[in-house]
């Protein structure tokens, strides 16, 4: 085809004679042979999994309706969100302070933050629920004073204050801000040292410096396995069940406590923590482009856009536009 | 002689890194309104004397002085007390720095990059701090770029917005590390004439370069350095078209 299109010098007929004419060729793509196969035994196999499934009468379709909305999983489920909001929360707070504290040319916050991330990081987690659900054989109260004196300021029984819930959320809280210090630590070091001693060099102290040009450059590392790490604490709600948190978990077992029907209800627990972590994932692609603001990846637009408008505009958008002009 | 204190002096000022001594016992003094440009081959230990002078990094021995006050320290009879970082901030203010490598903020837009600063830590007007800002990046011919992310600009535009972003605290002092060492050739005149101007304004300026027209061009004290010693300074003419030293002399005939 190419020599039909090369140029042809003037007045040559001959060597135009000689050519043959244009025509349209009917293109064969290659026949991927082993991938239909692959495709057929996989679809077989899957339709007879979900066959199977569905005419099982252990599994009782009907027992699973009947308690798919019902109050106590609906409570549990209230208790479950909770829980996980607000241990990483308590993660993203402290796991901030250790992170920050690990930094530091203080040897001895710097000794405090390494032992916590060893302790909280380095036993079970499962261990850890049950420790504060049973901490109050430790200490049956809980004072806040100067230590070795008699001086108290608050005395508290530790069964009153150490409810299940409380006790649930301090062992997710604390386990996981040892592991959000560290995702956090990597994140702070993942910004250039020149853009602190620019900070620096503008009069900020070191905390506006961390808070106002590190910290929000290290979101953009920070977001992505914080994202997987709060998916992870939603499932891991489910270990409180052991300590009676009255999470969506340890409701479910004091249904089927009662009525044996265990596989139903598993599948009703497997529902909705399949619908809470696909709504979870939402907020996190929101905030991977709040905050990559700024970067090469900042012209992308959301995926529900892109879905919408088809992938010609994602091209233009990555493309040559009036702000990549050179001066 | 004035008796009017200079802007920056140095006696004797070092400074090692481990071992390895960086700077041995560099005098230097600049006075106000005067262009001091520091050559010299890298590892010479240019770019860490300019760190000292804000305090980027820490003198380990000799007396360095800008515009009257000892950096990082304060002198009290025969003791020198370390400033807190407070102290040490709000002397950092009062000198402008700009960056081999820019250093723009990335996550905020030029303007954001020019007037963070003056709100934030010099607690500005918001509403003053941006017109001021825009009068800025009109000065580095940059006032149509305003709403751009640096990693939208070109290295010599985001040198500009970096100049800008120095000048927005009304610097008594420019420090200048290698400002057109990471540019492409074409945009490293754009970012020059920027500081000519700054330079005809009458601003302080201390700048490491390899830019050895513009320091014949527009320094009052040209310096030349190598392996921690100031070899010889003196006017421009002089050192840079007929030095003394036999070290100067191969330096140039390397990079002219």
């Amino acid at each position: 085809m190419a020599a039909s299109t090369a140029p042809v010098p003037a007045g040559t007929d001959a060597v135009r004679s000689d050519e043959a004419p244009p025509q349209d060729l009917l293109v064969v793509p290659v026949r991927h042979w082993g991938r239909w196969i692959a495709a057929v035994a996989a679809v077989t196999a899957l339709t007879g999994l979900i066959g199977s499934l569905a005419n099982n009468a252990n599994l009782h379709w009907d027992i699973v309706g009947h308690y798919l909305f019902a109050g106590l999983i609906f409570d549990g489920l209230v208790t479950t969100l909770w829980l996980t909001a607000a241990a990483m929360v308590l993660a993203l707070g402290l796991g901030t302070l250790i992170a920050v504290m690990r930094r530091s040319t203080n040897p001895v916050l710097y000794s405090l933050a390494t032992a916590f991330v060893w302790v909280f990081r380095g036993t079970p987690l499962l261990v850890q629920i049950i420790f504060w659900g049973y901490a109050g054989a430790l200490y049956k109260y809980v004072m806040i004073g100067v230590p070795f004196t008699h001086i108290t300021f608050l005395q508290a029984d530790t069964n009153s204050l150490l409810t299940p819930a409380v006790a649930a959320l301090l062992a997710l809280g604390l386990n996981e801000a040892a592991y959000a210090s560290e995702i956090i630590r990597a994140g702070i070091q993942s910004v250039d040292e020149g853009q602190t001693e620019a900070a620096y060099s503008l009069g900020m102290r070191p905390a506006l410096t961390m808070r106002r040009i590190v910290l929000p450059q290290a979101m953009r590392v920070i977001v992505p396995p914080m994202g997987n790490e709060s998916i992870n604490m939603l499932k891991m709600t489910a270990l409180v069940s052991v300590i009676s948190a009255h999470d969506l978990m340890s409701n479910i077992q004091d249904v089927y406590a009662q009525n044996y029907q265990v596989i139903p209800l598993l599948v009703v627990a497997s529902i909705w923590y399949l619908i809470l972590v696909t709504l979870l994932s939402f907020p996190q692609s929101w905030l991977e482009r709040r905050y990559g603001r700024g970067t090469a990846q900042s012209g992308r637009t959301s995926p529900l856009r892109r879905l919408l408008t088809g992938s010609a505009s994602r091209l233009r958008v990555l493309g040559s536009g009036p702000n990549h002009q050179k001066g | 002689m004035t008796v009017t204190t200079p802007m920056v002096h140095a006696e004797g000022v070092r400074k090692h890194f481990g071992r390895l001594d960086v700077l041995k016992g560099i005098d230097l003094t600049v006075e106000r309104g005067q262009v001091c440009c520091l050559l010299g081959p890298s590892g010479s230990g240019k770019s860490t004397f300019l760190r000292c002078i804000n305090h980027l990094e820490k003198v380990d021995a000799g007396r360095l002085t800008v515009d009257g006050d000892l950096v990082g320290y304060r002198q009290q009879g025969s003791k020198l007390h370390e400033l807190r970082e407070r102290e040490v901030a709000r002397r950092r203010r009062d000198i402008g720095m700009v960056f081999q490598r820019f250093n723009l903020f990335p996550h905020m837009t030029a303007l954001q990059n020019v007037m963070d600063a003056p709100v934030k830590v010099a607690g500005a007007d918001s509403a003053q701090a941006r017109l001021d800002a825009e009068r800025l990046l009109d000065r580095v011919g940059l006032a149509d770029r305003a709403g751009h992310y640096p990693a939208q600009l070109s290295g010599g535009q985001q040198q500009r917005v970096a100049i800008a972003r120095a000048l927005a605290m009304k610097p008594k002092l420019m420090l200048f590390d290698e400002p057109t060492s990471a540019l492409d050739p074409e945009l490293v005149g754009d970012v020059l004439q920027v500081m000519r101007q700054l330079a005809a304004d009458g601003m302080t300026m201390v700048v490491v370069t390899h830019e050895i027209a513009f320091a014949r061009e527009v320094a009052d004290t040209a310096v030349f350095m190598d392996e921690g010693v100031v070899v010889e300074s003196g006017p421009p003419r002089q050192v840079l078209a007929d030095p003394e030293q036999e070290r100067t002399r191969t330096f140039l005939s390397k990079v002219l």
